[in-house]
């Protein structure tokens, strides 16, 4: 169905960043950048998002609330890690508490590359990933969904 | 006036209705988009969204809700229907009411801090002005002797050189009801990341877009009541309700958002005033 490829709502979720890929995404906001041309708008609520926007890399700290803002996000869904944290944990990845990058935790469609990347890139990323969600419905018509296990609150999360 | 069908004009009412709500809240987007010198998002970006909400997976927080989210619809589309058949204007408006409170008992249904205080809000929203709109419906009674929508259709005189105050009290009221700012304290199109997602904020897919064809239903019958201040000639009463529609988007990028005391001070104080002076000299 096209329409899902020209409304990709995005949700936004900082798990470890620096902040540098958080200004540059936002970035893709400003009338310079305009993402609205395309349709996208960011929503801050994964209940309405199609596409989850992650930067950072994921410690052992935020992995919970990682997976939960997945899960409460309505199929078809993508997701999109931003940087080199998002894609290995980059410059973080040898501290004691991060884990890795962002698909150690929920399957990641698109990596974009950089530190941090550049708003161009990181609208093609998206838009590329609005691009698969068609893939996904049909992944999900099949029964391949992705299904997460998240542990209850108070015992640590396993990976 | 010509006379149709009532059972085509209600289908009629039914179906082509929602087509120009969209094509309202795609004009409005746009429009807005070039206020802040950007491109915007197409014309059709609105149905775009809704088409690719109904196809989502439906998530449901509790089955009270959707009901709720069915009865906004439902009342809103029985709204414009009686307001398309010329019938009582004062129904139309407890019929509005009706919309509305399913709207917010959906919002207080959920758990969630943020849709509660989203409801909260709407609440306060209405406060403030269901009192303007049924003052409008005196003065318009005080012109017409009759509440029937078709007899101010047919009145010979435009209602606007009647009701000059009660006009811009109700462009304030339809400042509120289109969630424009300053007053888009409940919901709003653009704070998404806010507390003001607030009452929408459970709902998901295509429970979401019931509500947003609610809001498409919505804009037009508001507009219908503008142009109907301008009744004897359709041309000049679509003029208005176009020059209306292009101030309600330049407020809503100049202002920027006010509290909800604000709010009902500002419409108790000037709104009311208005409603009420026009109404007191139309008496004497
Ligand atoms: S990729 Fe670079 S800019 Fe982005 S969060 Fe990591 S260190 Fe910061």
């Amino acid at each position: 169905m096209n329409c899902r490829e020209k409304s990709p709502w995005i949700v936004h979720f900082n798990c470890n960043s620096c902040n540098g890929c958080d200004i540059e995404f936002l970035a893709c906001l400003t009338p310079i950048y305009d993402v609205e041309r395309f349709g996208i708008v960011h929503v801050g609520n994964p209940k309405h998002a199609d596409i989850l926007v992650v930067s950072g890399a994921v410690n052992y700290r935020n992995v919970r609330v990682l997976k939960n803002v997945y899960a409460q996000m309505p199929s078809p869904k993508a997701v999109v890690a931003l940087g080199a944290c998002g894609a290995t944990g980059g410059i973080m990845a040898d501290c004691y508490n991060v884990l890795g990058g962002v698909n150690q935790v929920i399957p990641v469609d698109v990596f974009v590359p950089g530190c941090p990347p550049r708003p161009e890139a990181i609208m093609d990323g998206i838009l590329q990933a609005a691009g698969l969600l068609n893939v996904r419905q049909e992944d999900r018509n099949a029964g391949a969904e992705v299904r997460l296990t998240i542990q209850p609150a108070g015992e640590p999360e396993k990976v | 006036m010509i006379m149709v069908d009532p059972i085509i004009t209600a289908l009629l009412a039914i179906f082509a209705v929602p087509f120009i709500g969209a094509f309202l809240v795609g004009l409005d987007r746009k429009l807005t988009a070039r206020m802040q010198s950007r491109i915007g998002p197409p014309l059709l970006q609105p149905v775009y969204d809704v088409i690719k909400l109904l196809h989502k997976e439906p998530i449901v927080v509790n089955r009270v809700q959707i009901i709720y989210a069915g009865l906004h619809l439902a009342f809103m589309v029985l709204c414009v229907v009686l307001l398309a058949l010329g019938q009582d204007m004062l129904m139309v408006l407890f019929i509005l009411a009706f919309s509305t409170i399913s709207l917010i008992l959906g919002g207080m249904s959920v758990r969630s801090p943020y849709s509660r205080i989203g409801s909260q809000r709407e609440i306060m929203q209405m406060l403030s002005y269901e009192p303007i709109l049924i003052l409008m419906l005196v003065g318009v009674y005080l012109v017409n002797d009759s509440f029937m929508a078709r007899d101010i259709l047919a009145s010979g005189k435009p209602l606007l050189l009647s009701l000059p105050l009660i006009f811009p009290a109700f462009l304030m009221v339809m400042t509120i009801k289109l969630q424009k700012s300053p007053f888009d304290f409940s919901t709003s199109h653009h704070g998404h990341q806010e507390i003001i997602k607030g009452i929408t904020l459970e709902y998901s897919g295509p429970f979401l877009a019931i509500l947003e064809i609610t809001h498409w239903y919505e804009i037009f019958l508001l507009f219908f009541i503008v142009t109907m201040f301008w009744a004897t000639s359709i041309p000049v009463g679509l003029l208005i309700a176009a020059v209306c529609f292009f101030c309600e988007i330049l407020l809503d990028n100049i202002m920027a958002r006010l509290t909800w005391p604000w709010m009902l001070r500002f419409m108790w104080m000037v709104g009311l005033g208005l409603a009420v002076t026009n109404v007191l000299w139309l008496y004497i």
